[in-house]
């Protein structure tokens, strides 16, 4: 479903260029959950953000679903981010004056939809992460394991294809961030494509398929039983 | 993205900062109040000046003696001006199209009855006066349809003088002395109110040919012609001229339409309210720059909002129509509380000062409102746009 091939991404800082990623190939399959660790400018978050289209890669090539992506104009890229990629944050990014179904409703709305087509999706997924009791909470009431599972209705409400998870457990306790990977991981039996950025080991090695990252390249692609090599 | 889903994305930030945005929105409303009020008052002095002037009617052409055109040359021999005279007004009367014809000249003199003295306005003018000038007569009879050239000492009385010198009888049939010579009252007028200031009441209508030798003047100061509703009014001009050219032997005269006259002081009032409404319009302007900075403000503090909305699928054009809707809705709201306030005051005054002219025609309220609107758009441009180029890993970044 992702393929990258020879992907490296070159940031201009002052008079040096860093070079964030080194030839990356990698080939993610539908269904998959996989976990990117590895030190802090080892270029885990920047193949995040490469993978989810919101930076395009200094060379290389990059197909979404068999459609090169390096290409394409900023609009049609914005299309098919609110398409086929959800994304979970650190830091939640939820908007603090919108309700948490607001909040959740946003991608649609984005997209254009009817609101009589909408209505009943938000529900259906305060449903699934636990939350119908607080529709109608604004962010700041509520927990921060609450928020994030608000973030990951959003991320998934369009029905993509892959969820992009950037630290998602980084700011939460133990307990919620359990929660919080419990959740993506049920949605992840159920075919979603999940792939985590995380630090943290004991959830980095929950993931089938562990890939390391060291000076923005792909040091180690472990996979779990049954599954077959990349 | 639908529209109702912008408003109510939109609307969500401007409550979000209450006193931010009612303070961003006061500055809008202030501008907007100004020129509704100013223009209101503007529009109203307009319309009482009009009104004011059309009283008399509006098919009267003026004639009054003198070239009214100022030559670099020395008048000399050619700035001989023949005095308007009575035959004039007789020659005049005979052209086509023309109804009624009003010789005028006008003074004071002092006005005696019994041991009452008054001086007043004295208007020497011939028996069409009422009919042209729309003035009726509330006793008695206007001035005789006498031979011009030699008509009867009678006189007219306006109403105020009527009051003041005859507090309790009748003056219709009543001697008089008008600048010492003796006339009898055969009528007196309804009220007419003031014009600009001048009582049109505190007058005496005497004959005018009886009105020259009472103030010693060659010729009259003013011929009027009332002419038909369907008249073609340049053929009448010049019909009148070609006439008074062949009369004076040159063109002495100046001839004034109603309509020109409206014209000129339409135009001139216009500008006038144009310009009382631009001074507003500076207010109006520095609510813009208000809308601008909070809107600055506004796309600077929610940068990351930005980053998650392009994350989520949002293009450029969705984030600029998403914050240019933040600065329309700021001023539009601005530009309604104006409005209401500024039609208010405008009615206000109304209410409180009824001799102070005020009015506020509907497409003024139109016109304020889209141009709060305009000022909204324009001072969100720039916000917008910036909000919009933002690269959005850096947006998201951004905490």
């Amino acid at each position: 479903m992702i393929h990258l091939e020879k992907i490296n991404r070159i940031f201009q800082v002052g008079d040096q260029q860093v070079r964030a990623l080194n030839d990356v190939d990698l080939t993610i399959r539908s269904g998959e959950y996989l976990s990117i660790m590895g030190p802090s400018g080892s270029g885990k978050s920047t193949l995040l953000n490469i993978l989810g289209l919101l930076d395009q890669p200094s060379s290389g090539t990059y197909q979404l679903d068999g459609r090169e992506t390096t290409q394409i104009d900023d609009e049609q890229l914005a299309r098919l981010r609110g398409r086929k990629i959800g994304f979970v944050f650190q830091f939640f990014h939820l908007i603090g004056r919108l309700s948490a179904a607001e909040n959740i409703e946003l991608p649609l709305i984005l997209a254009e939809e009817a609101p009589a087509v909408r209505k009943p999706k938000v529900q259906e997924i305060l449903h699934k992460v636990g939350l119908e009791d607080r529709a109608e909470h604004r962010p700041d009431q509520l927990s921060g394991g609450q928020r994030q599972r608000v973030a990951i209705a959003r991320a998934t409400i369009t029905r993509p294809d892959v969820l992009l998870a950037d630290e998602p457990t980084g700011n939460l306790d133990s307990v919620s961030g359990a929660e919080v990977i419990q959740l993506m991981e049920t949605m992840n039996d159920s075919g979603l494509t999940v792939l985590v950025v995380t630090h943290d080991p004991i959830i980095g090695d929950r993931a089938r398929r562990k890939i390391k990252m060291i000076d923005g390249a792909i040091v180690a692609d472990t996979q779990e039983r049954g599954d077959e090599d990349t | 993205m639908r529209t109702a889903d912008m408003a109510r994305l939109a609307g969500s930030a401007v409550t979000a900062h209450r006193l931010r945005s009612a303070l961003t929105t006061l500055g809008i409303a202030i501008g907007i109040f100004a020129v509704v009020l100013l223009t209101s008052i503007g529009e109203g002095i307009h319309r009482f000046v009009m009104s004011e002037f059309t009283q008399f009617g509006t098919n009267i052409i003026g004639i009054n003696p003198g070239k009214a055109t100022t030559m670099g040359a020395s008048i000399g021999i050619f700035g001989s001006v023949r005095p308007l005279s009575i035959d004039d007004a007789e020659a005049l009367r005979r052209l086509p199209y023309v109804e009624s014809v009003v010789t005028m000249v006008q003074g004071n003199a002092e006005i005696e009855f019994g041991r009452l003295q008054r001086r007043t306005t004295v208007y020497g003018v011939s028996p069409d006066f009422p009919q042209v000038f729309q003035f009726d007569v509330a006793s008695g009879s206007f001035l005789p349809p006498d031979d011009p050239r030699n008509p009867r000492a009678v006189a007219v009385l306006g109403s105020k003088l009527a009051n003041e010198l005859f507090p309790k009888e009748s003056p219709v049939g009543a001697r008089i002395r008008v600048g010492g010579d003796r006339y009898r009252v055969v009528g007196v007028m309804e009220p007419k109110g003031t014009m600009l200031g001048f009582d049109l009441d505190d007058t005496i209508f005497v004959p005018a040919s009886r009105g020259l030798d009472l103030f010693g003047r060659e010729g009259l100061m003013e011929i009027d012609i009332l002419y038909a509703e369907n008249a073609p009014v340049d053929e009448l001009v010049s019909g009148i001229k070609r006439l008074l050219i062949a009369r004076h032997g040159g063109e002495d005269v100046t001839i004034t339409t109603q309509q020109q006259m409206m014209d000129v002081l339409g135009s001139v009032l216009g500008v006038l309210t144009f310009a009382v409404g631009a001074l507003g319009g500076i207010s109006l302007l520095v609510g813009g720059v208000g809308i601008f900075s909070i809107m600055t403000i506004s796309v600077s503090e929610r940068t990351s909002e930005v980053g998650l909305l392009r994350a989520l699928g949002a293009s450029k054009g969705q984030i600029l129509t998403l914050f240019l809707g933040e600065a329309i809705l700021l001023a539009a709201a601005g530009g309604f509380a104006g409005l209401v306030v500024g039609w208010g005051g405008a009615w206000m005054i109304n209410q409180l000062i009824p001799s102070m002219p005020v009015h506020t025609p509907l497409y003024f309220v139109f016109l304020a409102e889209f141009a709060a609107i305009l000022i909204g758009l324009l001072a969100g441009v720039a916000p917008a746009r910036r909000a919009a180029a933002m690269i959005p890993v850096e947006a998201l970044r951004t905490e």
